[in-house]
């Protein structure tokens, strides 16, 4: 749940093993920019971090991020928009060793959103009349075919960032920021690896683009 | 000039001062270089940014500063970033005016078909959805052969499509058509070109603009 008390600051060990068997981890960026790697790579020492479902744009890169949990058989699912620049991907999904749910990035970010905001699900037009509509509810509105599309939520979410306060408030570099603040929102634990840690006051509070209620563990990284 | 900065260049002339644009992946993204000194346009980057500028300089890449397509950019005066959520809020909003989107077929209505390959599982699909079914201009901007010297525009597209809403302009090296009740219009052929040759590589039925 999230805590209003400060962000405690955590080894990438202790932070990989926050993430149990089976769990749901929703993880930060777009390809690697923005992405924790550190902290992914670091789920490898950690053999309980396995069945995994991943709520991620892509599945990294092979021998890259979360490209290295794929090689090694850790996740089961992966939920996101583009698969296809992971050759570890597309032949896994082949020989029917990773379950895939591709949703349109706009789509599955404002899912994420959903999931941060409470509310439990949506319209959108987006794929509506397309093959990615195939089982889902269909509405029309004014005249308009949209589709139903469930909020998504995590156990756990894993979020890249430039910079915290020890309150673990944080700032984003340039468009390193994409999917993290949104799913800063949407798990019930948020682990956010950073660059720097800076004394609370050191922010502009204008300035802060995710406020430190929603982030409970720091790991800093060199 | 490469046939695909050719596409770029003669796409960057249908662009008017005051729209906000966002660059799909491929030829689109070459328009960015195409702009020139032209601060009237604006272009938005649906990982999260307004204000694009030109591609950098050898070494002056910023692993931070990257588009749609993962290739590193720069930010012009003024920019912003913003989430992923908030950028796709833009785009199917309206507030992005115009989508720039690559092509694999195109069908004689002018509905694009951009987002599963041939012979491959379907594991990617990105913001072309998003963009096709947000922005309020559609340019499709692609080569008007396959690499295997196959007409991409077509009566019927072969591929599945990408969304129901047709594109309000096809641009290719050779020609443009305008899409107009429903069908396609030749408004343009390219220099180097004529009405035969577009003609003979234009597997979808078209009208010709009249004179």
């Amino acid at each position: 749940m999230p805590r209003v008390t400060a962000a405690t600051l955590i080894s990438l060990d202790d932070a990989a093993a926050l993430v149990p068997r089976g769990a749901t981890i929703m993880v930060g960026g777009f390809g690697l920019v923005g992405k924790p790697v550190a902290l992914v790579e670091r789920l490898l020492e950690h053999p309980e971090a396995t069945e995994l479902t991943v709520i991620s744009n892509n599945v990294g890169e092979p021998g890259k991020g979360l490209g290295r949990l794929l090689a090694e058989g850790r996740i089961a699912k992966a939920i996101g928009s583009y698969f296809t620049s992971n050759r570890d991907a597309v032949l896994a999904h082949a020989e029917g060793r990773l379950e895939v749910e591709l949703l349109p990035q706009g789509t599955m970010s404002e899912a994420i959103r959903a999931g941060g905001a409470g509310i439990a699900a949506f319209y959108v037009a987006t794929a509506a009349g397309t093959l990615l509509a195939e089982g889902k509810e269909t509405r029309e509105f004014d005249g308009v075919p949209h589709l139903l599309q469930h909020a998504l939520r995590a156990d756990v979410a894993l979020l890249r960032a430039r910079r915290a306060d020890e309150l673990g408030n944080l700032v984003y570099e340039k468009t390193a920021r994409n999917f993290n603040p949104d799913m800063a929102t949407a798990a019930d634990l948020v682990i956010a690896q950073v660059d720097e840690v800076v004394p609370v006051g050191a922010i502009d509070p204008e300035a802060v683009v995710t406020p430190h209620l929603l982030v409970d563990h720091l790991v800093l990284t060199p | 000039m490469s046939v695909q900065r050719d596409i770029a260049r003669r796409v960057a002339g249908h662009l008017r001062d005051g729209e906000v644009v966002n660059l799909g992946i491929g030829i689109p993204t070459l328009v960015a270089d195409s702009l020139g000194d032209r601060e009237g346009v604006v272009l938005q980057t649906e990982n999260g940014m307004l204000g694009v500028g030109p591609a950098p300089g050898e070494g002056e890449a910023d692993p931070a500063l990257v588009n749609a397509g993962k290739l590193p950019i720069t930010a012009l005066p003024g920019a912003s970033y913003f989430s992923s959520s908030t950028s796709f809020a833009f785009i199917r909003g309206g507030h992005v005016t115009t989508s720039i989107l690559g092509a694999l077929q195109i069908d004689g209505r002018g509905r694009i078909a951009n987002w599963a390959l041939p012979g491959r599982p379907i594991l990617g699909v990105g913001g072309a959805m998003d963009l096709l079914v947000g922005a309020r201009r559609v340019i499709a901007a692609t080569t008007h052969l396959t690499k295997d010297g196959e007409p991409k525009l077509v009566a019927e597209c072969a591929l599945p499509l990408t969304a129901e809403r047709p594109a309000d302009l096809v641009v290719t090296e050779a020609a443009t058509f305008t899409v107009r009740d429903g069908g396609l219009v030749l408004t343009e052929v390219a220099p180097g070109f004529d009405r035969a040759w577009v003609a003979a590589h234009t597997a979808a039925p078209f009208r010709e603009e009249e004179a």
